[in-house]
């Protein structure tokens, strides 16, 4: 039962980004722009700082695909929902939704940075794993900020204000995990390092369903 | 439960306890013997002022996250109005620990800013705290500000916990206590430093714990003038 109220819910999303194609559409457009400033800013930079540039653009991407998740729907609409499902389904199915939308989001962002700025690429399977559990911890975590930001008021200015310190850690995470599909270097505590991220993932998880009654009630 | 921060508040003994102990922390920090230590030296000293900064912060944001909840549990605005007071002396704190902090560096590492694990924690932890302010600030509806920025303590102090603590310690540093560079806990003769550092470390959070009393107060006494119906005095005389 809750399984299927989840699926519910991430198809109404899903179908309603595919009836809303232009908004798609426009991240498209403004991860292209992106990439093609960062291209003509820098050229084929070495890879650490082709590393940066990708993280960058990932957050920016973040701020500006996820952070719709909550504010497309009419602030009205949430209370025909508040009535009809449970508010952790909501938020999970968002969350799921947010995720998909970012991975779709970064796949094209990463092929265009190949095609662009330049393969530095040694492990590609690596560092799309990463790039990956990068699209999951930002999607989560931006998710929840734009159940905040959705009811202060709507303000999507709040976003960018609240979740650049909180993304800030987990992207020196992720371009520490990604070096070394970058460079051929020796890393000890990889993997402890990704536990660490994924651990950090859950407690995202676990406080939103937590916090987020507390925010959907008016 | 309210009744724990403002009813003890006005009892005198702890604020005569926390002038006490923070005069021997600055006058016993100067100038008690310290253990000699290759590079730190003198600078060891710093470990009275600015490690006591860091404590009290921690223990401010946690009170914060702890009305947080009380909050979001009870709906009642005192336990906002704590949890913000205790906030903002919180980021004081934090302000006088880096301050502390970059100017020991720039005489021990060589530079005030050298992209510590440590340092760049706090650094994201006190940006977390601003941005708590700035979401207050952009709300006009007093409950809604209390449960939005509830929500929002609450979930970035959870999430700060793992970064200041976990993060560090799993990357190489210059700091002490770190990389195979000596804490306080491996340092020769650490007793007499101790009896120092505890009381320090007391009086300044005694000292925080009053400056926030001192805000909550006066945030009381404007919310209930505010939320009085019948008005106790007559505004124009």
């Amino acid at each position: 039962m809750a399984a299927s109220k989840l699926t519910t819910l991430i198809y109404k999303d899903l179908l309603l980004e595919w009836r809303q194609k232009h908004t798609f559409y426009g991240v498209l457009l403004y991860v292209g722009a992106t990439v093609f400033m960062v291209y003509m800013m820098s050229g084929q930079p070495e890879a650490k700082i082709w590393n940066a540039l990708f993280w960058i653009t990932q957050l920016f991407i973040a701020v500006n695909s996820v952070a719709k998740s909550f504010l497309q729907e009419h602030p009205n609409r949430f209370r025909y929902y508040f009535t009809i499902v449970r508010p952790a389904h909501f938020l999970l199915a968002k969350m799921v939704y947010s995720t998909l939308l970012m991975v779709a989001v970064s796949t094209i962002a990463l092929l265009l940075f190949n095609i662009m700025l330049g393969t530095p690429l040694v492990q590609v399977g690596l560092f799309v794993a990463v790039t990956a559990t990068g699209s999951i911890s930002l999607a989560v975590i931006f998710t929840f900020l734009s159940a905040i930001a959705a009811r202060a008021q709507n303000n999507s200015a709040l976003i960018a204000i609240l979740g650049f310190p909180l993304a800030t850690p987990i992207l020196m995470i992720l371009s520490k995990l990604a070096v070394k599909a970058i460079v051929p270097v020796y890393q000890p505590g990889w993997w402890k390092l990704m536990l660490v991220l994924l651990a950090l993932d859950i407690l995202v998880i676990i406080l939103g369903i937590i916090l987020f009654p507390f925010l959907w009630q008016e | 439960m309210l009744k724990f921060l403002i009813e003890p508040m006005r009892k005198s003994w702890w604020k005569v306890a926390c002038v006490v102990l923070v005069l021997y922390a600055i006058i016993g920090g100067l100038l008690m013997p310290v253990p000699r230590q290759h590079i730190l030296n003198e600078t060891i000293r710093n470990l009275y002022y600015h490690v006591p900064m860091w404590f009290t912060m921690i223990l401010l944001f946690t009170g914060a996250f702890a009305y947080s909840i009380k909050y979001l549990r009870s709906g009642r605005l005192e336990y906002d109005i704590n949890a913000v007071a205790l906030t903002k002396v919180g980021i004081f704190f934090s302000l006088l620990g880096m301050v502390t902090g970059m100017e020991w560096a720039q005489y021990t590492w060589g530079a005030a800013w050298s992209n510590d694990p440590k340092q760049l924690g706090t650094a994201v932890c006190m940006l977390i705290y601003f941005a708590y302010l700035i979401l207050r600030g952009g709300l006009n509806d007093e409950e809604k500000r209390a449960k939005i920025s509830a929500v929002y303590n609450i979930f970035a102090f959870a999430l700060m916990i793992p970064l200041i603590w976990v993060l560090p310690r799993m990357v190489d540093s210059l700091h002490p206590g770190n990389g195979g560079n000596p804490g306080f806990n491996a340092y020769d003769l650490d007793a007499r430093m101790r009896g120092v550092f505890y009381p320090a470390v007391i009086g300044w959070f005694l000292l925080g714990l009053w400056i926030s009393t001192l805000i909550i107060r006066t945030e009381l006494i404007r919310y209930r003038r505010d939320n009085d119906f019948i008005p106790t005095k007559n505004k124009q005389q």
